[in-house]
């Protein structure tokens, strides 16, 4: 007998379940109703997709001609209206040739913002430089002094503005928020019903109320012969409505703080305010990173109503700037997806932050 | 023997120094108040003295006497003639209006979004990733601007409206739809649906008795669309059949009849529904995301089908995170429809400023339409509230 040697069929291959090809047919020929899925949006696409190409790129004007715009409407976009008009859609109403003005000031702005973003700049200077910072912008769009010809705020406009109320309503409601946030915990009644009250009315009506609100009947308000700008009152208005949902998510990050801090605190004989600023607050308020970062883009994307009580910040600006000339109006709409744009820009580039912030902060947690 | 040392006085919580925490409390508070008192005192004076020195009435005696301006559109009968509180009462129907159909509106297609989230067609989750990334990033007054725009721009005149079928018609005048004639028959058939619905539920309730009692379940969804179908139908017979339609027609210069939906309101509902529901999409994946994997296996080991797991095991837990911030969300989509003062669609802030700017009195237009916003969302949340708790654990 002799032994032969007979292989046993080899195994076939494993199947690839990594790289395109199986990523593609999982994703998208998974099974009979994804694969109609994505025939079906295929095909929507390339009806839909070339008129559109079409329309914003291939016979799209680029050039500021308002001839060559309206021969072109309905097939073709007229970005040709921005180049036309993006100083007046950007900085509003502003003198022309002091324009370097705003954009200095929304740069260095634009620059503390982003530094305040970086944690190893969280420190007591932050308070400083936004001191500094804010000053300067005030000095450059006003100006007055340094030899800078004086601008009054009702030419102020723009992505300045925008920026600039944003800004200051939230560096304003900050401590305002942190203040009846404790008050809404506090033992005291008299002052935990006020705090409640004030976030709650506030939160129950809309921000153009408390908009009409500054000014309608501010003005009535004030003392005779006392006149503030309607600027400032605005901002006003928007800081308390900001304060009040600031308020609700540092009051959040409070009740996160377990009781055994507060009482530890106690035992080693803080008082309220010590517990509070050196225990509490650091904790809490590291905690509500995120939640702010997401009134600052609510904030900031809630600017545009300031249009409503002629205040002409970006959204305001570009109606400014197309409505009153009818060579350029029906080109608006391409305006308007300009401005979508900025505003998407900004709220996407802070909402990722917020994300990636999100994942710092509790980095501490994840084990 | 044993000395006892007299116990030591607890310290008094109400001794009348500085150094009871009773009384720094109420110090505090007495401050606070009085400071507050002051600030609204300063304030109500500034504004008594203002008003008298520039020659402003105030009260809402005003509200009795004609309006004196025409309004867009209307629920109920309204004309210029009548008075303020009229308008004002036309104004607060249509911001219900938009509201209420934009909630709706908003909850399925924001749903629908943030399941699309989970889809395993990788062009589907790229897609509503996208949608919600691009409406919540760009405010939603800018929004509503460009839906008007592209309704007043780009849409046919309303004497070449496009049509389907010669039933809907579309223009800048709007979206004209078919409309039954209202009469006793649609009456009838209203109530037998209201009474179909009351029928539906007492079936489910036994339904459900029935399950825990004897293991068995019964069908509930298709039973009870049908109990509402057919008894809406009976009610719809009872009232002689009417088959009536106001049907809308191109006219010379506009589309007539038919039930019509104007430009403005358009834009609103779609500014605000498209906006709202990005938010929406998020509230419902984060809600799915919380319930535990382990918890569709496990309600899959027991032998539940998809749809039952979905329904009896996941939805009902998950709503339980979704609940609270959803409320929230409808909430600011009420608040928001107070931007439609923007577009001229004529709600309820829309009518104040046109009465601020004919009678000059800011408080009182001001204060209605705080009022009205307040109530909504008191009501809004406490229905939510009230919602929220039947949703919640029953915990022991």
């Amino acid at each position: 007998m002799s032994a032969t040697f007979d292989p046993i069929a080899p195994r076939p291959a494993p199947v690839r379940t990594e790289g395109f090809v199986p990523w593609v047919r999982r994703n998208l020929f998974g099974d009979i109703k994804s694969t109609i899925t994505t025939v079906v949006i295929a095909l929507l696409a390339v009806l839909y997709l070339p008129p559109l190409i079409n329309w914003a790129f291939v016979q799209a004007v680029y050039q500021p001609d308002a001839e060559a715009c309206q021969a072109a409407r309905g097939s073709g976009a007229c970005w040709g209206a921005i180049v036309e008009k993006y100083r007046l859609v950007i900085f509003g109403r502003y003198p022309f040739d002091d324009q370097w003005r705003p954009l200095l000031a929304t740069a260095l702005m634009l620059g503390l913002l982003v530094a305040s973003c970086t944690r190893p700049l969280w420190n007591k200077w932050l308070v400083v430089r936004w001191l500094v910072v804010l000053g300067a912008f005030l000095v450059l769009m006003g100006g007055g002094w340094f030899g800078l010809e004086e601008v009054s705020t009702d030419q102020w406009g723009g992505l300045p503005l925008t920026i600039m109320l944003a800004s200051l309503s939230i560096v304003f409601a900050f401590p305002l928020a942190v203040l009846v946030a404790l008050g809404r915990r506090s033992h005291l009644p008299a002052i935990r019903t006020f705090c409640t009250l004030y976030v709650e009315l506030i939160r129950g009506v809309p921000l153009i109320s408390v908009l009409f609100m500054a000014s309608f009947m501010f003005p009535l308000f004030m003392p005779q012969g006392m006149t503030i700008d309607v600027l400032v009152r605005v901002l006003v208005g928007i800081t308390l409505f900001a304060a009040a949902y600031m308020a609700e998510v540092i009051r959040g990050g409070l009740q996160a703080i377990p009781k055994g801090q507060v009482e530890a605190a106690q035992s080693l004989g803080l008082s309220y305010w010590q517990t509070q600023r050196k225990i509490v607050l650091p904790q809490a308020l590291a905690l509500v990173v995120p939640g702010i970062m997401n009134n600052f883009i609510s904030i900031f994307k809630d600017t545009s109503l300031v249009t409503i009580v002629s205040l002409y910040e970006l959204t305001g600006s570009t109606g400014l700037a197309f409505n009153s000339d009818a060579d350029w109006r029906p080109f608006k709409i391409e305006a308007y997806l300009f401005i979508t744009a900025i505003y998407f820009v900004f709220c996407f580039a802070m909402s990722r932050y917020s994300l990636w912030i999100e994942k710092q902060l509790n980095r501490s947690r994840t084990r | 023997m044993s000395t006892s040392i007299a116990p030591r006085q607890p310290p008094k919580k109400r001794d009348w120094s500085w150094r009871s925490q009773y009384v720094r409390g109420l110090v505090y508070q007495v401050v606070a108040l009085g400071a507050i008192a002051f600030v609204v005192w300063f304030l109500a004076h500034n504004t008594l003295l203002n008003m008298r020195t520039r020659g402003i009435q105030s009260g809402f005696d005003f509200l009795l006497g004609p309006a004196g301006f025409d309004i867009g559109e209307m629920l109920i009968r309204y004309d210029a003639l009548d008075p303020y509180w009229k308008a004002f009462l036309v104004g607060v129907l249509n911001t219900l209006r938009v509201a209420i159909i934009g909630i709706i509106l908003t909850t399925i297609i924001g749903t629908l979004i943030g399941i699309g989230r989970f889809a395993r067609n990788a062009i589907v989750r790229g897609l509503c990733y996208g949608y919600v990334e691009l409406f919540r990033n760009v405010p939603v007054l800018l929004q509503l601007l460009m839906w008007y725009l592209l309704f007043t721009e780009v849409l046919p005149a309303t004497y070449e409206a496009w049509n389907v079928a010669q039933l809907f018609f579309l223009s800048k005048g709007g979206i004209a739809i078919p409309a039954p004639v209202w009469g006793l028959g649609q009456g009838l058939a209203a109530l037998g649906a209201i009474a179909g619905l009351l029928i539906a539920a007492v079936y489910r309730g036994w339904a459900r008795k029935r399950f825990e009692a004897t293991g068995h379940a019964l069908p509930t969804i298709w039973p009870s669309v049908a109990i509402v179908l057919v008894v809406a139908f009976l009610g719809w017979l009872a009232g002689g059949a009417p088959t009536a339609w106001n049907i809308p027609k191109q006219g010379d210069v506009m589309v007539e009849g038919g039930m019509i939906a104007t430009p403005e309101f358009l834009a609103v509902l779609f500014g605000l529904v498209m906006y709202t529901a990005a938010f929406v999409a998020e509230v419902v994946r984060a809600g799915i995301q919380s319930v535990a994997h382990g918890q569709v296996e496990a309600a899959s080991s027991l032998g539940l089908s998809r749809g039952q797991s979905m329904r009896l095991v996941i939805l009902p837990q998950a709503l339980r995170v979704i609940i609270p911030p959803m409320t929230n969300q409808y909430l600011n989509l009420t608040k928001n429809s107070s931007l439609a003062v923007a577009i001229g669609y004529p709600d309820v802030v829309s009518i104040s400023n046109t009465a601020i700017n004919q009678t000059g009195r800011a408080v009182e237009c001001i204060a209605i339409i705080m009022l009205v916003y307040l109530t909504t969302s008191l009501a809004t949340s406490a229905f939510m509230g009230w919602y929220n708790k039947r949703a919640a654990i029953k915990e022991r």
